[in-house]
């Protein structure tokens, strides 16, 4: 599969990546390497195997529904870079740019 | 040009159970920010998530109720964005194998049966709550709801009105509340709304550039947001103007719709299969088991009412829609009340003093046996009707039985013909003008004399009973 820098650049906007145009231009033909490397897995013989997305059998691995204690909140926000009143202060985020 | 509207809903129903969906914090998003937390819903490295077995089952409890044909073979998937309020950079959810699918809901529109298509029903997690700065300088982020278990409902786009949009999210509320996997209380985001509508000429088969509409808070702004936004799109189409693929927030004070200048490039989740989940795969006992746990749905209960109560369909409708009401209903028949008078005493006066007081069923200080005990007082001719809503009064101010009040306030009516006869003969016996005009055909002057019986009895006497008796009595004179 051959990987262009346009799509280097949109993968590294998605995670948020500054990517200045050399690296582009130098990671889009890397990226096509490894992915025609893996790609060679495509021949092999799988006619009747279900495909599968783990590679192991088990199924239904649940808990019952119990409360467990929670962190106690210094613990859970003192990798915080920054906390307010008990909460994670971030830079402002525009409305609506998350989805549930 | 005539327009056909064409709208989609997605709703996101917050699931009643104890802790988180895949780990065991509390489940409830109003505690102290961050306090609900831990290092799985926090998404630190290495925290495995774990499946709540009962946010599973209430899944798919709704998705059976919502008519959906289930997938047996399920799973879970990671749907990856950037957003503060999802620590770990992506949210469970589920992708190409929801738990539900191909379902539906009835609703009646102007008298007639509509099926709504349900596309999907999948399981996720909730995210964070972002607080904005009024200043716009930060923001501040509670994970008290990250990990709160939510389903998803998404609707086909066979909803054709306002209206009809409304009238679905009342029925799918209603199934929600009679399975009891939800609070659905909208105002505090237990249940949710998306819409997706657009215009397109009658008789097309295409779909129109849509908008998204969010932040409806209320049945009431659903319908709000979505009447407006058909006027927008219907203008502009009229005026030739395109109308913009976009997200729109509906804006409570303006009662209008608001673009949100959403960078529209994004929607792209890269999903994959989520690696620390293994596969579900739910066999048919346990999916019969769940099915057993289903009650009586809404429509069931109103055609039941309708055809073995006999009861109008608009009293039907009103008992029906909340489970509450229903089950004080059945409550009150069970204590051997009249299901007609029954169902007026509950849509008007329990449902009118409950709603003007703020009060829950739970809350109600006439138990149902209580009211079943009014209705027979009134029934059996004890007490006449005006009475009853004197009793109800004094009922409802002190909870106590119908028989402690009519005993109290002395209201016994009397409809004993022993006691009556004499006080009947004397008011004949002094009154003959009224007896002389009532024989010359005057028949108002009947009501003169039972009100003179009224009188004597300080208003106890049977009404209906002394007209008859007097009549008896004057014909034999």
């Amino acid at each position: 599969m051959k990987i262009t820098a346009e799509t280097v650049s949109h993968v590294a906007r998605l995670a948020r990546l500054a990517m200045p145009p050399e690296d582009l231009r130098q990671l889009a033909p890397q990226l096509s390497d490894i992915l025609e490397y893996a790609e060679q897995l495509q021949q092999v013989q799988l006619d009747g195997v279900e495909p599968t997305s783990h590679p192991f059998q088990e199924v239904n691995v649940l808990r019952d529904d119990v409360v467990r204690p929670s962190l106690p909140r210094d613990l859970a926000l003192a990798n915080a870079p920054e906390a307010e009143a008990g909460q994670v202060r971030v830079p402002a985020v525009l409305e609506g740019g998350g989805g549930a | 040009m005539n327009y056909e509207t064409v709208i989609g809903l997605e709703v996101h129903v917050e699931l009643k159970t104890a802790s988180k969906i895949f780990c065991g914090c509390k489940n409830d998003s109003k505690s102290e920010p961050n306090t609900n937390v831990c290092p799985v819903c926090m998404g630190h490295p290495g925290a495995l998530p774990v499946l709540n077995k009962n946010a599973l089952e209430l899944g798919l409890r709704a998705a059976l109720a919502l008519n959906c044909q289930i997938n047996q073979h399920s799973k879970f998937d990671r749907k990856n964005y950037f957003y503060p309020d999802s620590p770990k950079g992506y949210q469970i959810s589920q992708f190409d194998k929801p738990i539900g699918e191909h379902g539906y809901i009835e609703i009646e529109v102007g008298g007639e049966r509509k099926r709504i298509g349900i596309t999907r029903l999948h399981l996720e997690e909730d995210a964070g709550k972002s607080t904005h700065a009024a200043d716009g300088s930060h923001t501040l982020v509670d994970f008290n709801r990250t990990g709160v278990p939510l389903i998803e409902i998404v609707s086909e786009p066979d909803i054709r009105s306002p209206e009809e949009a409304r009238l679905y999210l009342e029925a799918l509320k209603s199934i929600m509340e009679y399975c009891d996997v939800s609070d659905c209380r909208m105002e505090e985001g237990s249940l949710r709304c998306d819409a997706n509508i657009s215009l397109r000429p009658v008789g097309s088969t295409t779909f129109g550039n849509k908008a998204e509409l969010k932040n409806m808070n209320s049945f009431r702004n659903v319908q709000r947001g979505l009447e407006y936004e058909v006027e927008r799109q219907r203008e502009l189409y009229e005026a030739g103007e395109p109308v913009v693929q976009e997200t729109r927030r509906f804006d409570e004070a303006t009662q209008t719709t608001i673009s949100m200048r959403s960078k529209e490039e994004a929607h792209d989740y890269r999903y994959f299969p989520e690696p620390d989940l293994v596969d579900l795969d739910i066999d048919d006992a346990w999916l019969a088991q769940i099915r057993t746990s289903i009650p009586e749905l809404p429509a069931a209960k109103r055609r039941r009412y309708e055809e073995e109560l006999g009861l109008p369909a608009y009293d039907a409708g009103v008992l029906t829609a909340d489970p509450k009401t229903a089950a004080y209903y059945e409550q009150v028949l069970a204590a051997g009340a009249d299901a007609k008078a029954a169902s007026n005493w509950v849509m008007s006066d329990i449902l009118g003093a409950l709603n003007s007081e703020g009060k829950t069923f739970a809350e109600c200080p006439i138990t149902p046996e209580n009211l079943a005990g009014l209705i027979g007082e009134i029934g059996s001719g004890k007490i006449s009707s005006k009475q009853g809503r004197e009793v109800f009064k004094a009922m409802w101010e002190t909870g106590k039985s119908a028989v402690a009040i009519i005993k109290e306030q002395g209201m016994e009516q009397i409809s004993d013909v022993a006691v009556l006869g004499p006080i009947l003969d004397e008011v004949i016996a002094h009154n003959e003008k009224s007896v002389a005009d009532y024989k010359g055909g005057k028949d108002r002057a009947l009501a003169a004399l039972v009100g003179q019986v009224m009188k004597a009895t300080k208003g106890k006497a049977n009404p209906a009973l002394v007209n008859q008796l007097l009549i008896e009595k004057i014909n034999a004179l």
